[in-house]
């Protein structure tokens, strides 16, 4: 009973707070001391964005970004995920990978956007790229220390109960290493989201959340901004929240590895 | 909200004490090797000119315009004045992000305001504020500052959160009736109890920082900066200069990882035995 009356009264003050903080920057926008040009009202940003909504242009934009993002993570999955098990797996490989990618590691991706540029021009190639650039480390690292941190416990009782090699791997390591796997997977989907935005705004090309972002800044059109921010924060959030949350729910949490899940 | 990134180990050998040094060369040697083969394919493209020359520069014209640029003080002044720009934006983003996360954890009150601000504001990627920034503070370094400080803050404001409320329920109890009172329970118990996980989140939030603050530099035009040189070089076709910046961008990060976040874990969190929280 009253952890209910706990939650309602959070639910309540959030509320509040947000209706508050609603409140001032409305007080803010129509005080006339700042250029309505760039604080302008919450009801123009809620038109703003139906109205990008109702003629499909934010949609288009969206799914563009989409695109990319999705490719991007994809093709790091793809590259960052064999490439893991097997440095783990191969001290050979290990030895030579990851020297490399510790050089690579701290270099943010978005230095490499202007010379993608020069390489690749611009538009969805160099998007992807850095996208891929920006996704592939995380999944590569967690896999790798996935993979390197199964029980070797298991293995042996795997072994002792005479399992060959290739139900080793598919039985008793994938399934051990997924709590790593899976969040490296949430984290490259966080590095590619914040790379794409990016990428679009400075290798612009002509659609895309990011570039939307920053063409209208030109043009000092503030609602449209503060209207695909909010579109931005909406689908990053659901893919956050939604999708990674079911499949981490679904998998890790059910098997009960949320502890090796957290390190 | 967390990296893996803590467990880098350039595969280091391992040494015993009776042939320590040969065991270190050869360890150089293993980790030289890579590097060395893609240096060499990278000349082979570079000199079969298979890619215009101008965007595909041998090594030897990268290495000699770092050096000269190194010598004319030129990189220096970009380095600098990114780590100043790194630096203030961070400490900016320390101090508001604990003392809010804190307060967060301390006061229900306080976590019922803050949370769902923060919560809306989070998962928007930091560069999608720089054009609004921009718009608001002008161009150049406040804007660039504040935006990287805004954007690290997140990750320390969630994880000092966490951090103080994680403090076991008992340490408190038993301070306090121990006679313990609040500022004292403040600062030997809740501040400690925390501080694996504020370090943590400090750590988070310099890293963020640094992956956003070169493209801010790019966008909002600052007069010096490595991103801005990068950005500039690219008007020019300079590639050497673009890649000898991206090399001391990539020493910069690298000294951080190494030199900054893994001396802090040592000094403190592991020394008092906390890593496993």
């Amino acid at each position: 009973m009253t952890e209910n009356g706990q939650t309602i009264r959070s639910l309540v003050r959030a509320a509040i707070t947000l209706a508050a903080a609603a409140a001032v920057y409305e007080a803010a926008a129509r005080s006339g001391y700042f250029a309505p040009a760039l604080l302008p009202t919450l009801p123009i940003i809620a038109h703003t964005l139906f109205a990008m909504l109702a003629d499909g242009s934010i949609i288009e934009h969206a799914a563009f970004t989409l695109y990319r993002v999705m490719f991007g993570f994809s093709l790091a999955v793809v590259v960052g995920l064999p490439l893991g098990i097997l440095m783990a797996r191969f001290r050979r490989i290990e030895h030579f990978c990851l020297p490399l990618v510790s050089a690579l590691m701290p270099i943010p991706s978005f230095a490499l956007v202007p010379l993608f540029m020069l390489w690749f021009g611009i538009g969805n190639l160099t998007t992807i790229l850095i996208v891929f650039y920006a996704a592939t480390f995380p999944m590569l690292f967690n896999t790798w220390s996935g993979v390197r941190s199964v029980n070797p416990i298991w293995l042996r009782a795997a072994g002792a109960m005479g399992a060959d090699e290739n139900s080793l791997f598919w039985k008793v390591i994938i399934p051990g290493a997924s709590p790593f796997i899976i969040t490296g997977m949430r984290q490259a989907f966080l590095r590619a989201w914040i790379a794409v935005v990016g990428a679009e705004m400075i290798a612009a090309s002509d659609w895309g959340l990011g570039w939307v972002i920053f063409d209208a800044k030109e043009f000092l059109n503030t609602d449209i901004m503060l209207a695909s921010l909010v579109v931005i924060g909406g689908i990053g959030f659901v893919f956050e929240r939604v999708v990674f949350g079911s499949l981490e729910r679904a998998t890790v949490l059910r098997w009960g590895m949320t502890r090796t899940a957290k390190g | 909200m967390q990296d893996a990134v803590t467990t880098i180990e350039v595969a280091g050998a391992p040494q015993r004490p009776a042939s320590a040094g040969r065991e270190r060369w050869r360890g150089i040697a293993r980790n030289a090797f890579p590097f060395a083969v893609v240096g060499t394919l990278w000349e082979i493209v570079a000199w079969a000119g298979v890619f215009p020359h101008r965007l595909f520069p041998t090594l030897e014209e990268v290495a000699l315009s770092f050096v000269e640029l190194t010598v004319s003080g030129i990189l220096p002044h970009h380095a600098i004045e990114t780590v100043i720009r790194l630096l203030s934006g961070f400490t900016l983003a320390a101090v508001f992000g604990v003392t809010i996360g804190v307060l967060m954890g301390r006061s229900r009150r306080a976590e019922d305001i803050f949370l769902p601000l923060v919560s809306i504001c989070a998962p928007i990627p930091g560069l999608a504020y720089a054009p609004l920034f921009l718009l608001w503070f002008g161009l150049g370094n406040f804007s660039a500052v504040l935006l990287v400080g805004f954007v690290a803050a997140f990750p320390i404001i969630f994880n000092s959160w966490t951090g103080v409320k994680a403090v076991k329920e008992i340490w408190v109890r038993s301070a306090q009736s121990m006679g313990a009172d609040d500022r004292r329970l403040f600062s030997h118990v809740i501040l400690p109890g925390a501080l694996p996980y504020i370090l943590t989140g400090l750590r988070l939030g310099l890293a963020q920082a640094w992956r956003i603050l070169v493209a801010v530099e790019m966008l909002a035009a600052v007069p010096w900066g490595l991103g801005w040189l990068i950005f500039g070089a690219r008007e020019f076709l300079n590639t050497d200069v673009m890649m000898a910046g991206i090399a001391v961008i990539g020493i910069i990060g690298l000294t951080l990882e190494k030199f900054v976040f893994e001396k802090i874990e040592h000094y403190t969190v592991v020394r008092w035995g906390m890593i496993t929280s």
